[in-house]
């Protein structure tokens, strides 16, 4: 039984990024890039699985442009089996995304697509929703314990929702979305991090795959926030209890 | 152009999130526009929202029910075929839910069935086709086009379209219709919904509340974490978290504030012992008044605050709780 996970080269989750002066995007010209925290999970979740022998493979996905492949082979040192990198040049939408996918789910027929929930850069939180509607699986998203029954073919997933722990039973193959209380993804170690770089990484272009990249959206700028005014540091209580109720008038 | 809401219910009325949902389109620049709100479950809970719906707000023309057990859950394999069932049938130009974890759960998966991308978390429009959603944790606002075929579908976030006011609008009820579901097939069974964890109902409502008290890692306990629900009870709050202390057990997930949490906007944000990452920020930052509280002077939190106090919460919240006057 196979696993596949889908991770993302993104922005530095401790980088405070930049808007570019011409707004056009933010600046990612010598800043640090790592693997999306939500994909880290979705690949360690994956490892899990095939530790316990409820999986033998773990087939780690990226798409993007060569550096890529960086981030792939940060997965294959984490622990997953093999790669593949789906070339293109400019970031895809991810729609796009979904389709890429779901061609790869054709050819390699995985058990189980895990992939993070959202991606820290676009926020968008829409690619595992996206694909499962294409592929017609069911989906778990924002997962936060994830129970397989091997036997039965059979994932019970705890769902963070709203107003608490949602719990739904998927019938396999399904897709599930992972949230930041499901594990605490491994480090790489450095033999693991030497190992993988003899690792197997297949690459494709979405023509390979037939998957024609159509863009039905376009950014018309990035700005920054509004900042908000400077405040004030107080000495006591009974100066922020006074300035909340003359001041602020909120209490 | 039509715009279609997604709509949810609860004890026989609209959800607040869904009436943004609502708000929001009737802030597209559409000058004749029409707004049908669908609604899906089964039982008595459903026709009591369905009128709800009809009188609730004089920009909706009509509702529409989807009567079935197959919407009783928010599943999102039943629910995505139903909006894209009813949308076949409409011909909507926009799709509109709320960006809760139902909208960002079924949304995106109904795009996927029409082959249109989706627009999550919306805070703003700037015209029928332009919206703006923050990216990066908010640290960037990112102005998107969508330039394909119909519908656009989005989902927006609440604390950016307050609840339309109450508007007594017996006179024009708009139509209740029920959706046609004889042709709706889903091969159920690949999903089951099983159960749902409430949390305490006692609270007021993270999303909507007028003041939101959030406790960071510095509280160290759950029994600790008892001061924050004490100050969030006497100024009438809710009860906030960040992702460390949801993370060390003081509280459940859905108290969570921040970029992958809940977003609010209240009116008073009081944070004690937040150090303020970015993640966290990501969720409170539009909010009117921030309080922190920290005995870290360097704490990014005060950055953006609007009255800082340097201090040990635990000397501080006691003071408060004596201090602060009794909310009636």
């Amino acid at each position: 039984m196979k696993i596949m996970v889908a991770i993302k080269r993104v922005v530095d989750y401790a980088v405070k990024i930049r808007v570019k002066p011409d707004k056009t995007g933010v600046v990612t010209e010598n800043v640090k890039m790592s693997m999306n925290p939500f994909c880290e999970i979705a690949l360690e979740e994956a490892l899990r699985m095939r530790e316990s022998g409820f999986a033998s493979e773990v087939v780690a996905v990226t798409m993007g442009p060569s550096q890529s492949v960086d981030t792939l082979r940060t997965g294959l040192a984490m622990g997953a089996d093999r790669g593949i990198h789906v070339e293109f040049a400019s970031s895809l939408y991810p729609l796009s995304v979904a389709k890429i996918l779901k061609k790869l789910v054709q050819i390699e027929k995985p058990h189980l697509l895990i992939l993070g929930k959202q991606a820290i850069d676009d926020d968008c939180n829409q690619t595992g929703q996206m694909t499962a509607g294409l592929l017609n699986w069911p989906q778990g998203t924002f997962a936060s314990k994830v129970v397989l029954d091997k036997e039965k073919q059979i994932a019970t997933v705890d769902r963070e929702v709203d107003d608490g722990i949602e719990t739904v039973r998927l019938n396999l193959p399904a897709v599930i979305t992972t949230d930041l209380r499901l594990n605490q993804p491994r480090y790489a170690t450095l033999p693991n991090i030497m190992k993988a770089k003899s690792k197997p990484i297949k690459k494709f272009t979405p023509e390979e795959l037939n998957v024609e990249i159509k863009s039905d959206m376009e950014i018309v700028q990035v700005t920054e926030p509004p900042k908000r005014k400077a405040g004030v540091i107080l000495s006591s209580v009974d100066e922020l209890i006074d300035k909340l109720k003359h001041e602020a008038n909120v209490i | 152009g039509s715009t279609l809401v997604v709509a949810e219910h609860e004890g026989g009325v609209i959800k607040p999130n869904s009436l943004s949902a609502l708000a929001a389109a009737t802030c597209l620049p559409d000058r004749d526009s029409s707004v049908s709100l669908l609604l899906a479950g089964s039982g008595p809970s459903l026709h009591q929202a369905a009128s709800h719906a009809a009188s609730c707000h004089p920009s909706i023309s009509q509702v529409l029910v989807a009567d079935s057990d197959k919407f009783k859950n928010p599943l999102a394999e039943p629910w995505a075929k139903l909006v894209h069932l009813v949308q076949q049938i409409g011909g909507y130009s926009h799709i509109i839910s709320a960006s809760n974890s139902f909208g960002k759960n079924v949304m995106p998966r109904v795009a996927a069935l029409l082959d249109v991308s989706p627009i999550t978390d919306v805070t703003a429009i700037s015209d029928s086709h332009t919206f703006v959603r923050p990216i990066y944790a908010g640290n960037a606002l990112c102005t998107v086009r969508y330039t394909g075929a119909n519908p656009c579908i989005l989902t927006v976030r609440s604390t950016s379209f307050p609840v339309p006011q109450k508007v007594d609008s017996k006179s024009n009820e708009a139509s209740i219709s029920q959706v046609d579901l004889s042709t709706f097939n889903e091969d159920l069974g690949k999903s089951t919904y099983i159960s749902q964890t409430s949390q305490d109902d006692e609270r007021p409502d993270l999303g909507n509340a007028r003041v939101v008290v959030t406790g960071g890692r510095a509280l160290k306990s759950a029994e600790n974490f008892k001061l924050i629900e004490n100050l969030s009870k006497k100024l009438a709050g809710a009860v906030g978290a960040t992702r460390a202390a949801v993370d060390a057990g003081f509280v459940p997930n859905d108290l969570q504030v921040g970029q992958t949490g809940k977003i609010v906007a209240p009116e008073l944000y009081m944070a004690f012992g937040v150090s303020g990452a970015i993640q966290h920020l990501a969720g409170m930052r539009d909010s009117k008044v921030i309080v922190a509280v920290n005995n870290d002077a360097d704490a990014p939190i005060f950055q953006v605050a609007d009255y800082g106090l340097v201090g040990d919460l635990f000397e501080v919240i006691p003071e408060l709780l004596e201090k602060l006057p009794e909310k009636k």
